[in-house]
């Protein structure tokens, strides 16, 4: 199971508490997670990635590993701790606002 | 009894204030949407349980947030469960521009601050207008300026392209505020006519349902232009209508107050004797189409309220001359802002008059404006106020 990290935002928005726990069919690369994500919640399409394009907003960034994962190609194969489900896949907002 | 439910847009939240006839004992409902800014939410008038909200945030963008029991509980329209076997997801309630069915490529560009030509790019909802007849049929305005229609309870938004596509769409301009729809006002007695305003565009009039809009900012001067008397490029800061006398228009621009008897085609200033005619909120009387009010703020680079004295000004005669509302508002020291969307009317006999301020409170007046008291006191910054009136 993927463990994924949300924004205490889109936790509310999704109704969840805590980290989400997912299943990916095929390869787990972050496209594959992200389908999932919105998948398992609809109401978070459009709030990670733009509608539109897919490509992630602006003020968000993607951590796995303790690494920034946000600008690697959304196919490349997410850390094998990541697809295990030892590690967090971990979607952080910016901090900004002082 | 009747019942009277005030829904406040902040900049943390939604809540929801509610209250029997007498109008005396308030109960808070909210957050709604803790932390998220919540520009505008408006109830069906058709249905008055179907409450719509615009929720936002400049990290995860829109969402459109849908009640169907008077706000106790809320649902994303389109977010219900994806199809299995390969069906086609449910719409979800984003915003697209039109485009070229000839090239896929916007429709047009508009002016920049510089004066240069840019890229229509979405960025908020202001304004959700709920139809009249139709629970599931709602109007957006948003940023950057444009109107979107939904018909299937805000699952799906589609856009009315001929506002934008307007031949003096390439000349509009941002405000200060980005350039934003943030008024749409609904003709109950023409289903098929509508008002629009865009800062700093102007105002617009639709007598086809959507399908083709004109500017009707005759009358409107404005120093701050090249051309004070152009035909778009007006700040126009809100529109109100009464439903007792449509084609009765009054505006409060930028600068000065404004009144068109002829459905916008030509306006008249009536500021007469306020103190600065600049402000954002104007509203009109539930049950007296002459009686309007206003928040006279001093100026455009200082918003708040001259001598920090909160003063609501109402005139009874449709203008020109006002008088000052204060018995209950705060009379010194009060440096807050009332911003466009942020005042309202309820239907009571004794009609109520209720806005917000930039510093968190609502005030309220059951008696047509004479006396004024909080009925919240610390909320978040306030955005917009909408009242229902319930049996």
């Amino acid at each position: 199971m993927i463990q994924i990290v949300l924004p205490a935002h889109l936790r509310t928005l999704a109704h969840v508490d805590q980290e989400v726990s997912l299943e990916v069919d095929g390869p787990v690369t972050l496209r594959a997670v992200l389908d999932a994500l919105e998948s398992r919640y609809p109401m978070l399409r459009g709030t990670i990635r733009d509608h539109l394009t897919l490509q992630r907003r602006p003020f968000l960034r993607f951590f796995a590993c303790q690494e920034d994962i946000s600008h690697e190609s959304p196919n490349k194969p997410l850390p094998e701790s990541v697809a295990a489900g030892r590690e967090p896949l971990m979607i952080i907002g910016a901090i900004a606002g002082g | 009894m009747s019942k009277v439910r005030v829904l406040v847009g902040t900049h943390k939240g939604a809540f929801i204030l509610a209250s029997d006839g007498k109008r005396e004992n308030w109960e808070i409902s909210g957050p709604h949407f803790a932390g998220w800014e919540i520009y505008h939410l408006k109830g069906s008038a058709a249905d008055p349980n179907r409450i719509y909200a615009s929720q936002t945030s400049g990290w995860f963008g829109q969402i459109i947030q849908r009640s169907n029991d008077g706000g106790k509980t809320w649902e994303t329209p389109g977010g219900e469960a994806m199809p299995t076997g390969g069906m086609p997801p449910p719409p979800s309630n984003k915003f697209a521009y039109d485009t070229s069915a000839e090239t896929g490529k916007p429709l047009t560009t508009h002016q920049w601050y510089d004066g240069t030509q840019h890229p229509w790019e979405f960025k908020r909802v202001w304004h959700i207008e709920p139809s009249l007849h139709d629970p599931d049929t709602a109007y957006a305005g948003v940023e950057d300026a444009a109107i979107f229609r939904t018909t299937d309870g805000g699952r799906s938004w589609h856009e009315l392209p001929g506002l934008r596509g307007h031949a003096s769409g390439p000349k509009w301009q941002p405000g200060a505020g980005g350039m934003c729809l943030h008024t749409i006002v609904l003709d109950p007695s023409n289903p098929k006519r509508m008002f629009v305003a865009i800062s700093a565009a102007g105002a617009f009039r639709t007598d086809d349902d959507g399908s083709t809009w004109k500017p009707i900012n005759r009358g409107l001067r404005s120093q701050y232009i090249p051309d004070p008397d152009a035909e778009v490029g007006h700040c126009v800061h809100h529109v109100a209508m009464s439903p007792k006398k449509p084609g009765v228009l009054y505006m409060q621009k930028h600068w000065d107050v404004m009144r068109s008897d002829n459905a916008g085609d030509e306006w008249r200033e009536v500021s007469g004797n306020l103190p600065t005619d600049f402000g954002f909120v104007i509203d009109i009387h539930a049950h007296e189409p002459e009686t309007i009010y206003v928040v006279p703020i001093k100026s455009d680079s200082e918003h708040f309220p001259i001598d920090g004295k909160l003063r609501v000004y109402r005139s009874r005669s449709g203008g020109n001359e006002w008088e000052p509302l204060t018995k209950g508002l705060p009379q010194s020291d009060c440096y807050v802002n009332v911003l466009r969307d942020a005042m309202a009317v309820d239907t009571l006999d004794s009609c109520g008059v209720y806005f917000g301020t930039t510093g968190g409170q609502v005030y309220a007046s059951k008696d047509s404006g004479d006396n004024w008291a909080p009925i919240a006191s610390h909320l978040p910054p306030v955005f917009s106020v909408e009242v229902q009136t319930l049996p």
